[in-house]
């Protein structure tokens, strides 16, 4: 392993902890019904992030099944957190002032100098300006330190088991390519483009990342299945620069992000986080706006790469 | 039997219109593709585990979280009100607008933070509903849920359409091993720059959104003002 690796490892150690927290957090909440197997679920998740990638891959599978029969089972559940209410975040606002933003602006900045500045990456980047966050908080604000730790574990309970969604469906797309879901689809596909129309190569194209993005909620896993199985035989093939093909193909896929609750971490889990009445607000709002882009990548796509 | 291999997506489709539960339904699915395309126990439990150890990089905003919590305990949303309130011409698609180009720039420059914990909820939700409250008074449970989904969706925009202008992007990455893979010859700067286009039409297409929400706003309260 090499520094950035080792970092890595770190952060994702931290999140461990934090999903233990969690957990702990539930046991301690002799009120809830499903307390064991809820506490099981984020310990296993826990043991995947901080074990994981020392030990054979097939014991993080494992984990997979089993944290998925307990929210199948529906065995996983909120427990009880220590909300702070209205009238104590207004007191503490009106004490502390707008020195209270400065923490969370600082991720953002500190976020931006790491990866700019510092050999570490961006994924690092992401986990330092945490921790710069963190000790500006401890400094600034003067929470308690037990403040992370309650406040921390609140806010991951809130987002709850749907925040490991985006990670499961990147392991579903390795299963799709290992079993040549990308073939099945060229061979459907040649049936639906007439020779030599460019047009409809491309319309088709940008549709399938938009529609396999909204059947599979990951344009990553998407991109890799559409491009092979419809970008390079009837667009690349044919004279289309591979550049724009490839630059457009994956934003395209996200006009389809826009539109789907499987990219549950942009368009489900942020409304759990704002705790909106309807849970599809977002993606309401996103419709219009993704239809607008679609048609701009067909055009775009069109004119630029022939 | 080549189009039972398909059998994983029509699972999925079905596991969310049915709305199973959406971790289970993802993983039967990629169980049974995966049995029927011949792989052993075995191999699709270390292809599973695999790509969940390598992907981990997705869950990266739980770091976040403690911050944006002590930060919301000691009155973020509050101070974020005041503020606004401080702003009188700013308007709530205003707000979401200046917020979307910001988020752009900062995607372009491969700040990809997770800005719904992050942003979105402690800071432009408060301010945008503030700007609706300032001006319209009490709001409707309806135009509050408005508002929060603008909110998430600019961040989508900037996040999603401006992040592949940074070279480094996991997004440009993805698509130059894939390329590459079959064959074709490309580079990242290559696909930077051409993603470039479609992350300036993305914001002007999202602020020209933002707006038509302030003048259906106007016009929703107008004409309740009209009936008291």
């Amino acid at each position: 392993m090499n520094t950035n690796q080792i970092i890595s490892e770190v952060f994702y150690s931290i999140i461990g902890i934090i999903f233990i927290l969690v957990g702990l957090k539930a046991l301690r909440d002799t009120a809830l019904k499903t307390r064991i197997t809820t506490a099981a679920f984020w310990f296993i998740l826990a043991f995947t992030f901080i074990a994981g990638p020392h030990l054979p891959y097939w014991i993080t599978g494992v984990c997979i099944l089993v944290i998925a029969a307990l929210t199948a089972l529906k065995r996983v559940e909120q427990s009880k957190s220590d909300v702070p209410s209205p009238e104590v975040t207004r007191k503490n606002a009106d004490k502390l002032g707008y020195k209270v933003f400065i923490p969370a602006l600082a991720i953002a900045f500190a976020a931006v100098l790491a990866a700019t500045f510092l050999p570490f990456g961006a994924n690092n980047a992401i986990g330092i300006s945490a921790v710069v966050g963190l000790i500006l908080a401890l400094i600034v604000i003067k929470a308690p330190p037990k403040s992370a730790v309650t406040d921390g574990a609140r806010l991951m309970d809130n987002v709850g088991s749907v925040g490991i969604l985006p990670q499961l469906l990147a392991a579903l797309g390795a299963l799709f390519t290992a079993a040549g879901v990308g073939d099945v689809i060229s061979s459907g596909v040649s049936v639906l483009i007439p020779e030599g129309s460019r047009l409809i190569a491309v319309i088709i194209y940008c549709l399938g990342m938009a529609l396999f993005t909204i059947i599979m909620g990951n344009g990553f896993a998407a991109f890799s299945v559409i491009t092979v199985g419809i970008g390079l035989p009837f667009l690349i093939s044919q004279g289309a620069n591979p550049v724009v093909v490839g630059a457009l193909g994956l934003t395209a896929g996200y006009c389809g992000t826009l539109c789907t609750p499987m990219a549950a971490n942009f368009n489900i889990m942020p409304s759990a986080l704002l705790e909106t009445n309807d849970k599809y607000i977002i993606i309401k709002s996103q419709l219009p706006v993704a239809a607008v882009m679609m048609v701009a990548h067909i055009l775009l796509m069109y004119f630029l790469a022939f | 039997m080549e189009l039972l291999k398909l059998i994983g997506v029509v699972i999925v489709l079905i596991g969310f219109v049915l709305k199973r539960d959406t971790i289970a339904t993802v993983v039967v699915a990629g169980v049974v593709t995966g049995f029927v395309a011949g792989m052993t126990p075995m191999e699709i439990l270390e292809t599973l585990g695999k790509s969940f150890i390598t992907q981990r990089t997705a869950t990266l905003f739980v770091l976040t979280l403690p911050v944006i919590g002590i930060c919301e305990r000691y009155g973020l949303k509050d101070k974020a009100v005041d503020l606004i309130r401080k702003a009188k011409a700013a308007t709530t698609g205003r707000v979401i607008s200046i917020y979307l180009v910001i988020r752009a720039i900062a995607s372009a420059m491969s700040l990809r933070l997770g800005g719904h914990p992050q942003f979105v909820r402690p800071l432009i939700n408060p301010m945008a509903q503030a700007a609706a409250v300032a001006k319209y008074g009490k709001l409707t449970e309806k135009t509050e849920d408005k508002i929060k989904g603008y909110s998430s969706a600019s961040e989508n925009f900037g996040n999603f359409f401006a992040q592949n202008c940074f070279m480094g992007s996991s997004g440009t990455l993805l698509i130059v091993s894939t390329l590459v893979e079959q064959g074709q010859n490309v580079d990242a700067l290559q696909i930077a720059k051409m993603s470039v286009p479609v992350a300036v039409i993305a914001v002007v297409v999202g602020i020209i959104h933002n707006l038509l929400l302030d003048r259906k706003l106007s016009g929703q309260y107008a004409a309740k003002q009209e009936v008291k």
